[in-house]
């Protein structure tokens, strides 16, 4: 059903199309879409070229623990972006903190449970420092973090004296490579296998039962407000593909060890800041200040706090990345985290977020992390040099990027 | 007199849109000629298909130019038969020196080395012509709005122009500056230059033009000798109806005093020994629509925005009260909550944000009334986009357009509604219809009288006098950072505002 809107027949200086049907809607909501199935085109490119290694139980749940620090810190990004800057500290930032979360616990023998929440409000504090020069001094975020950026490396050098620092405890580790138990055995026993995590099999179910049926309740709204919604051939097929991506996922994760810790602190990480963007006042202030500041401002937006306040949170979701890296390789070294900061602005570009600030989402920057994320792991698979790796990805930027502006002029 | 330009039928379509349906248009050589109508219909188009911007085959109809026909393919090869257009928005680069602006792309240069001697000798000639004494070398950036325009007009004489159409000139211009420019277009006539003026203050097109032609919808209603015109009869060929009354008739009810601003002093936020608004006191009270007039650069804007929020210069000190309280006027935010609107004058940079819809600029100032614990209720939010679409009859099919899609005052009637879903008691409108047309601005002015009505008190910052006159209880005239005179509407006048300003000067 295509509700095309009421026609008052007025035609306005620059005329508005008037889309109906099916390929109308792909016109002019090409973007979205075509991210979506430029993954999937990806994933079944790689799939194929590495001959089914891709979707290997182990090579999914890889796939996560690699990409879940670039993810996590391009939600912040997608904020910093949409308010109109940029953070280029975050690479440094992430090896920082990993480096003082090894000092802490290492060197100080501080507990694991002190040193999460005390490195976490070390991040914040660098968002601030760097967030207080941008907001209230207005000095260009590119100069205060690419400042911040030779800072926190050199910082990161100085506390590891040059040298590695590790391993830590398991459960420090479990940050990263930890993985949630079958907490519900009967499934198991009920689908008769032997090696299955019935409670990713159940979440993963749930999962893709919820958002279909938000996606439906949206849908209703949308159409009660006489909003410009999809063509119901799209939603279906949308939502087939992304709850059968999702089940499946989790099958086969739940065929290997399960859901990684990792992964759900992301799942619950992108729904807050989805929910955040979308549907909180707060959300909506960032994008209007993004948009047009001086304007936000005479609306009684206090403009700089929000800036403020999403460079703070970038710094403490870089530590948070930070942490998990460290947990990870299960060691600090000065080299950490090196250039992570082109990958996550890179995944909020290619997520379709604009150079120029008040656009972008969080479901973009998070597809557009996967793609960057399932290019690297595929291609390290097939072998492919890292010299090749690297204009390819860049490539696949200035393409997605060009393919915005494109759509934006036609 | 011959023809110098000839457009014969010329038809342009959108899709879904025929923005320009058989529109024939002549000039004769020498002659100032004006293009009106209401926004919208048609007179940048035209003016677009003329100087190449839509290029020769994307239009139906034939252009003939100096008796040949011209197939034009871009503004490079329209400039090279000596159409120049001036827009609206200047195309100067502020960083750069007034000589670099007038020879952009044009440079007196020989194989790529910039020949400056030359550069700033013909600059001075040029600028001579067009009665500008500034150094060749001063940046652009520095000379007021009035002088950059001049600056563009001595653009396009480095040009060797014949044609020069000229959009919207005098809209960001004070009288005075105006005056300049519109002498300056009867210089030009006496020179041998051919002018098309586009322009919606009909007073000037009475002014300067030999003939005038009307647009509406894309066609042409007519074209005649200005001798013969009245501008209601221009009024009632653009809009299509009679406009006996230029203003909606209201009867003020005025009732008790809401804002008080007393002993307002102000300083320029970058030169520190200069006073912008110097013990400014005024009242507005409910019910009632007063004016500010005065010259461009008197105040009128700086005062509203440093009351609102102190969203201008430093150092400020003086009073405001709403209903007798005190305000603190510190922060944006707080002079909305006690009951101020500013509805700005460049609602395109101010105003509204462009790129997003109608709907999340309609809340923009007011998302508490439409959220719940920080949470948007996005039905709601509708509700309210609807109810002000429909009270405003903001004209778009529905209110998830882009603002940016809207005409001029479209986008003035959302940014009306903005400041009307935050419920104030008071609402300062700056320059509520500049760049908006004539049939916009009286919905405009209805929107401002039911505001009156319901009990509000409203301040008309503009530069039009006539418009004060027509809308105002009573009008204050600001010159030099001072109030220097207070009217009530039976005694005001075009001349007694203009008396008490020259008798500060």
């Amino acid at each position: 059903m295509s509700t095309s809107e009421p026609n008052t027949g007025v035609a306005d200086e620059r005329p508005a199309e008037h889309p109906s049907g099916i390929g109308a809607f792909l016109g002019s909501h090409l973007r979205e879409y075509g991210m979506l199935f430029a993954l999937i085109a990806i994933m079944a490119f790689f799939q194929i070229a590495t001959d089914g290694t891709l979707l290997k139980p182990v090579n999914i749940t890889n796939l996560f623990l690699q990409n879940s620090y670039i993810i996590i810190m391009a939600l912040g990004m997608l904020l910093v972006i949409v308010a109109g800057h940029i953070d280029l500290s975050v690479g440094s930032v992430v090896g920082f903190v990993g480096a003082l979360a090894a000092v802490m616990m290492v060197n100080w023998d501080w507990a694991v449970w002190i040193t999460i929440p005390a490195c976490l409000l070390v991040g914040a504090a660098i968002g601030a420092a760097q967030g207080y020069w941008v907001a209230y001094w207005r000095i260009p975020s590119f100069i205060v973090t690419l400042a911040g950026m030779l800072v926190f490396r050199g910082a990161s050098l100085w506390l590891l004296e040059g040298q590695s620092v590790g391993p830590f405890e398991r459960s420090f580790q479990s940050l990263s490579t930890g993985f949630i138990p079958d907490l519900l055995p009967f499934v198991k026993t009920f689908l008769g296998m032997e090696r299955l995590n019935g409670f990713a099999v159940v979440v993963g179910v749930l999962l893709a039962a919820a958002l279909v049926l938000s996606g439906l309740r949206t849908r209703r709204q949308s159409a009660r407000y006489g909003m410009d919604i999809e063509p119901m051939a799209f939603f279906a097929l949308r939502n087939v593909l992304v709850a059968g991506a999702i089940v499946f996922i989790a099958w086969k994760l739940a065929t290997f060890r399960g859901l990684p810790n990792v992964l759900i602190t992301m799942g619950v990480l992108i729904v807050l800041y989805a929910f955040m963007t979308e549907n909180t006042t707060l959300g909506r202030r960032i994008y209007a200040v993004g948009g047009n500041l001086k304007a936000s401002k005479l609306s009684g937006i206090k403009a700089e706090r929000l800036t403020f306040l999403t460079f703070v949170n970038m710094g403490m979701l870089a530590a948070l990345a930070g942490l998990i890296f460290a947990a990870r390789l299960n060691t600090a070294t000065p080299k950490a985290g090196n250039a992570f900061e082109l990958d996550v602005i890179a995944a909020v570009f290619i997520g379709g977020a604009s150079m120029s600030g008040g656009v972008g989402r969080i479901v973009g920057a998070v597809v557009g992390a996967f793609i960057m994320g399932v290019m690297n792991n595929g291609m390290s698979i097939l072998g492919i040099g890292i010299d090749y790796q690297q204009v390819i990805k860049g490539l696949v930027l200035l393409a997605a990027v060009i393919f915005d502006v494109y759509n934006k002029n036609k | 007199m011959a023809a110098l330009l000839e457009m014969q039928a010329i038809t342009k379509t959108f899709p879904g849109v025929r923005a320009l349906d058989e529109v024939s248009f002549t000039v004769e050589e020498g002659e100032v000629h004006a293009l009106v109508g209401e926004n919208g219909a048609g007179k940048s188009t035209l003016m677009k298909v003329l100087s190449g911007v839509y290029p020769h085959g994307s239009y139906e109809g034939q252009i003939l130019y100096d008796g040949a026909e011209a197939r034009f393919r871009d503004i490079a090869d329209s400039e090279a038969a000596g159409i120049v257009i001036i827009h609206q928005e200047l195309a100067l680069v502020p960083l750069l020196s007034i000589a670099e602006n007038l020879f952009l792309g044009n440079e007196q240069a020989r194989g790529g080395v910039v020949n400056w001697p030359a550069t700033y000798r013909r600059t001075e000639e040029l600028l001579a012509k067009v009665g500008l004494s500034d150094p060749p070398t001063r940046l652009v950036g520095k000379i007021g709005v009035g002088k950059q325009q001049l600056v563009e007009i001595a653009k396009a004489l480095a040009k060797d122009v014949r044609l020069l159409i000229l959009d919207e000139p005098t809209a960001a211009l004070q009288e005075q500056d105006s005056a300049k420019l519109l002498d300056l277009i009867l210089e030009l006539k006496a020179q041998g230059v051919t002018s098309i003026i586009i322009s919606h203050k009909l007073n000037e097109v009475r002014k300067v033009a030999d003939r005038v032609t009307v647009l509406r919808d894309g066609a042409t209603v007519g074209t005649m000798p200005n001798a013969d015109l009245t501008e209601d009869r221009i009024i009632r060929d653009m809009v299509g109806r009679d406009m006996a009354h230029r203003y909606p008739q209201r009867t003020p009810k005025i009732g008790e005093t809401l804002m008080e601003v007393k002993d307002w002093t102000v300083w320029h936020p970058e030169q520190a020994d200069r006073k912008v608004i110097d013990g400014v006191d005024l009242t507005v009270r409910a019910g009632e629509i007063v004016g500010i007039a005065g010259l461009m650069g008197a105040g009128r804007t700086e005062l509203a925005m440093s009351i609102f929020g102190r969203s201008y210069g430093t150092n400020i000190s003086g009073e405001v009260r709403m209903k007798g309280r005190p305000v603190d006027t510190s922060t944006v935010p707080r002079v909305i909550q006690a009951g101020l609107a500013y509805v700005t004058e460049d609602r395109k940079e101010l105003g509204l944000i462009l790129e997003e819809p109608i709907v999340r600029n309609i809340t923009l100032a007011n998302l508490a009334g439409v959220s719940n614990g920080g949470v948007l209720s996005s039905g709601e939010e509708q509700q309210v986009a609807e109810r002000y679409r429909s009270a405003m009859n903001i004209r778009t099919p529905n209110v998830h357009q882009k603002v940016v899609n809207l005409s001029g005052g479209n986008q003035q009637k959302v940014v009306l509604s903005k400041w009307l879903f935050a419920e104030p008691e008071v609402l300062i409108l700056d320059e509520p219809t500049r760049g908006i047309d004539v049939g916009a601005k009286f919905e405009i002015y209805g929107i401002m009288n039911d505001l009156a009505a319901q009990g509000r008190g409203v301040v008309m910052i503009s530069s039009e006098m006539p418009e004060l006159l027509g809308m105002c209880d009573r009008i204050y005239v600001m010159n030099q950072g001072r109030i220097v005179g207070e009217l009530a509407a039976s005694e005001a006048s075009q001349e007694a505002i203009m008396g008490r300003i020259l008798a500060d000067e």
